[in-house]
């Protein structure tokens, strides 16, 4: 591969997946944020907006973080693949800016009412704020996801002579089938994010014997979203995505799967390791028959292999897609079986008490992170060898006058910036962990002020 | 249609600079303006809630250049490419500074964090100036629409510019100045008491330097890219422009000195952009002229994206400003008036 080229994707993939560890949490937690303050306003208890507090606390050091590591992505479209965005910004263009006037200035706007206009709105207005910033913050990703759709499955475009796509339907764009099956399977990911997030938060003051009244909140709160999401997670919204890539995709599914031959009555592969050189499975552990099922509804139905299709138009890294995609679906298979046991405790009454169960809940928190990430990279792993879907491949999008010593000097840039982002993300967030949900006496904040 | 769009993008832009503008400013001067640890909070306040709303324009700004002009997007960030990742790094350090300050109370984490803010605050300045420099100074464009500047080659200007040169380091200094300005006067009305009164003493101070400044870039200005008056000639009504721009200089001058706050920061703004509203009319209908051949400037014409899109375009944009500007007129009509520090406040 074209050493510039390399770096051009480095750089890309290294920043969104920075990124996206922010936006996951806040989209996350928005709306879990929402059902606490409803619940403060139902119940009419500071308790519930004690914790909204608490938790509109930890989503402000995420959203600025979202923000600074946001506004790098909306750049690299020009700066390292200027080519792409000449030849796609006539329809990519209109969802881009599309976030930012409709999602992200409600938002922003709302988001800095809501954390530092709480005296100055009643408690009615300080919950519309919260709503404000869930439609701000759920809007966001669904203008950033029907630009992916459209760049894994374009529609609603013409070409011009000149090679560049220009729109022909506003609505055919954003009412793109893959758009919503994304997006409904990227939020459901976001919310199990944000959900593990408070449940593990509510476990660890569990375990502590700290603030035991937020944390069994957190924990019912977290636990009873954590269930629903992790469900839709891989019903209906996984199985739509597998459709639209077994529809518009097939390569693609031949290669997340290591199918290297076509045949009927295709086998699911649980574990084993691809190996692209003898063009099978090391070490399978199968359910026979089970891919054709799962693809087609029938048990013996076809399946294309990658051998199907001409090699060119094989994804290039196919162990890398492989685990990727298999560790999502692993890891949700497992989000589901904790959260079955959670909700069941929790239903019995015994979950506050279960210190084994509290202890699994606070160390699962970072693999819904691991699994969104890996989604991620299934999805544009998968895409690969294209840029956008079938009309331009990857190598014709990048910038051509940015030489790959620039590219590798802002990425090493980007790397040790994002280091130290890290570091005082981890800080900021262990001192909000410390103070923890209940207020301070007065007097001691007068002492700090 | 593109003439439209040109107009759109520039307001967009316009709006960027008079409201991050302000912040960035804020942060020039923020050293001279803070001078205890109480006083730093309370300027830092009168930013908090907005300025990463503001820093959204710049977003906004730059996507809709990505939809309306795609060629001029793909030329012209690939071509700044190492100042714009400058200017990424420098969004970062500025957010870092000033959303991590408060968090811990510690005299030298705090003095750090102050220290990154301001010189975050200054650098961004003068790199978004120098952009401007570099756009109406014109670039070494190649027959495909594409060019590459390195940061500099011998200052000087020529067929093969630097981004820095003696013309943009001194655009970038102009916009040091005027947000320095910008950012004391809305501190001061903001504010109340010494500090209140340090502000508008920074502000006033620097009024002259800005008034020069302005002078000296005009003639610069005519002197690099005499071209810039044809659109001028061709429609004499044009120099009010700079006339206004002028005149503003003058409104803040003497708002300043009578103490009325807000009308001299209403007059920065102006100035502002107007200053912004004179360079895009002298551009128009370039958008990034060659200093290599004329021939091959970046128009409105040759880098528009398709018909459709544009009309399409502009029944979201429209809808989409009028809420945006519902909420920022909402949300600055809630945190209006003075900033104080209460025992019990949450942040900053």
């Amino acid at each position: 591969m074209d050493s510039a080229l390399l770096i051009h994707r480095l750089h890309f993939a290294f920043t969104i997946t920075f990124h996206y560890l922010f936006p996951q949490l806040t989209m996350g937690l928005a709306p879990l944020i929402v059902v606490l303050k409803t619940l403060a306003l139902r119940k009419n208890d500071e308790i519930y907006n004690q914790a909204a507090r608490f938790w509109a606390k930890i989503f402000g050091i995420n959203f600025v973080l979202g923000v600074v590591t946001g506004i790098p992505m909306e750049f690299q479209f020009g700066t390292n693949w200027s080519h792409f965005s000449r030849f796609a910004g006539g329809v990519i263009g209109q969802t881009l800016p599309l976030e930012g006037v409709f999602a992200f200035f409600l938002e922003s706007a709302f988001l800095g009412l809501f954390l530092y206009g709480e005296k100055r709105l009643s408690p009615k207005g300080h919950w519309w704020a919260a709503i404000a910033v869930f439609l701000g913050s759920w809007l966001s990703g669904f203008f950033i996801i029907a630009t992916n759709a459209w760049m894994q499955n374009p529609v609603a475009y013409t070409r011009t002579p000149d090679g560049s796509f220009q729109l022909s339907s506003f609505w055919g764009l954003v009412l793109n089938p893959w758009a919503w099956w994304q997006y409904a399977h990227n939020m459901s990911g976001a919310v199990i994010t944000g959900a593990f997030a408070m449940a593990a938060m509510g476990a660890f003051y569990l375990l502590c014997g700290r603030h035991q009244k937020h944390a069994r909140t957190f924990v019912k709160v977290g636990v009873v979203a954590g269930i629903i999401s992790s469900i839709l997670q891989v019903y209906p919204t996984g199985d739509g995505q597998g459709q639209m890539i077994a529809h518009h995709q097939p390569v693609t599914l031949a290669a997340m799967e290591a199918l290297f031959q076509s045949q009927p009555g295709a086998p699911l592969v649980l574990i084993g390791q691809p190996n692209t050189a003898a063009r099978n499975i090391d070490n399978p552990i199968v359910i026979p028959e089970m891919l054709s099922f799962l693809t087609y509804r029938r048990w013996r139905a076809q399946v294309q292999g990658l051998d199907a299709f001409p090699a060119e138009d094989w994804p290039q890294n196919i162990p890398l897609l492989y685990y990727s995609y298999h560790i999502m679906v692993g890891l949700g298979t497992i989000f589901i079986a904790i959260m079955v046991v959670a909700a069941f405790l929790l239903w019995r009454g015994k979950l506050f008490d279960a210190r084994w169960m509290l202890w699994v809940l606070l160390l699962s928190v970072p693999f819904p992170y691991i699994a969104n990430t890996a989604g991620w990279f299934t999805a544009e792993l998968g895409r690969q060898p294209w840029l956008v879907y079938g009309l331009l491949r990857t190598d014709e999008g990048y910038s051509r006058t940015v030489s790959a010593s620039n590219g590798l000097f802002t990425l090493l840039g980007f790397m040790g910036m994002y280091t130290v982002l890290g570091i005082l993300f981890l800080f900021l967030v262990r001192r909000e962990i410390e103070h923890g949900p209940e207020p301070v006496p007065a007097a001691l904040e007068a002492h700090t002020g | 249609m593109e003439t439209l769009w040109f107009i759109l993008v520039a307001l967009m832009l316009t709006a960027y600079v008079v409201l991050d503008g302000f912040d960035i400013g804020v942060g020039i001067i923020y050293l001279l303006l803070g001078k205890t640890n109480r006083e730093r909070r309370l300027v830092l306040r009168t930013i908090g809630p907005v300025w990463d709303g503001n820093e959204v324009w710049l977003l906004a700004a730059g996507g809709t250049l990505c939809f309306a002009f795609p060629l001029l997007y793909a030329s012209s960030f690939s071509g700044f490419y190492l100042p714009l990742m400058m200017v990424l790094w420098l969004l970062i350090l500025r957010a870092v500074g000033i959303e991590f300050r408060t968090h811990i109370d510690n005299g030298v984490w705090q003095s750090f964090f102050d220290g990154v803010f301001f010189l975050s605050s200054v650098l961004l300045a003068v790199f978004f100036g120098a952009a401007l420099g570099n756009v109406i100074r014109g670039v070494p464009l190649a027959p495909d629409g594409y060019f590459f500047e390195p940061l500099w080659t011998n200052w000087k200007i020529g067929p093969h510019p630097g981004i820095l040169d003696w013309y943009t380091i001194g655009a970038g200094v102009v916009a040091l100045a005027a947000l320095g300005v910008h950012g004391g006067l809305y501190v001061a009305t903001k504010t109340e008491g010494p500090l209140n009164a340090r502000a508008r003493g920074i502000a006033t101070l620097l009024l002259p330097m800005l008034v020069l400044l302005t002078c000296a870039s005009l003639a610069a200005t005519l002197s690099v890219r005499p071209q810039v008056l044809d659109n001028y000639k061709a429609r004499p009504i044009s120099f009010l422009i700079p006339i206004f721009v002028f005149g503003c200089l003058g409104a803040m001058f003497w708002a300043a000195r009578k103490g009325k706050d807000k009308l001299a920061f209403a007059g920065s703004s102006l100035y502002l952009a107007g200053m912004l509203v004179g360079a895009a009319f002298g551009l128009y209908p370039n958008v990034m002229p060659a200093a290599t051949d004329p021939a091959y400037s970046l128009t409105i014409y040759n880098t528009a994206a398709g018909r459709h899109g544009l009309i399409v375009g502009l029944a979201w944009w429209s809808v989409g400003m009028i809420l945006a500007l519902g909420y920022f007129v909402f949300i600055y009509r809630k945190f209006r008036g003075k900033v104080r520090l209460e025992a019990a406040d949450e942040g900053y």
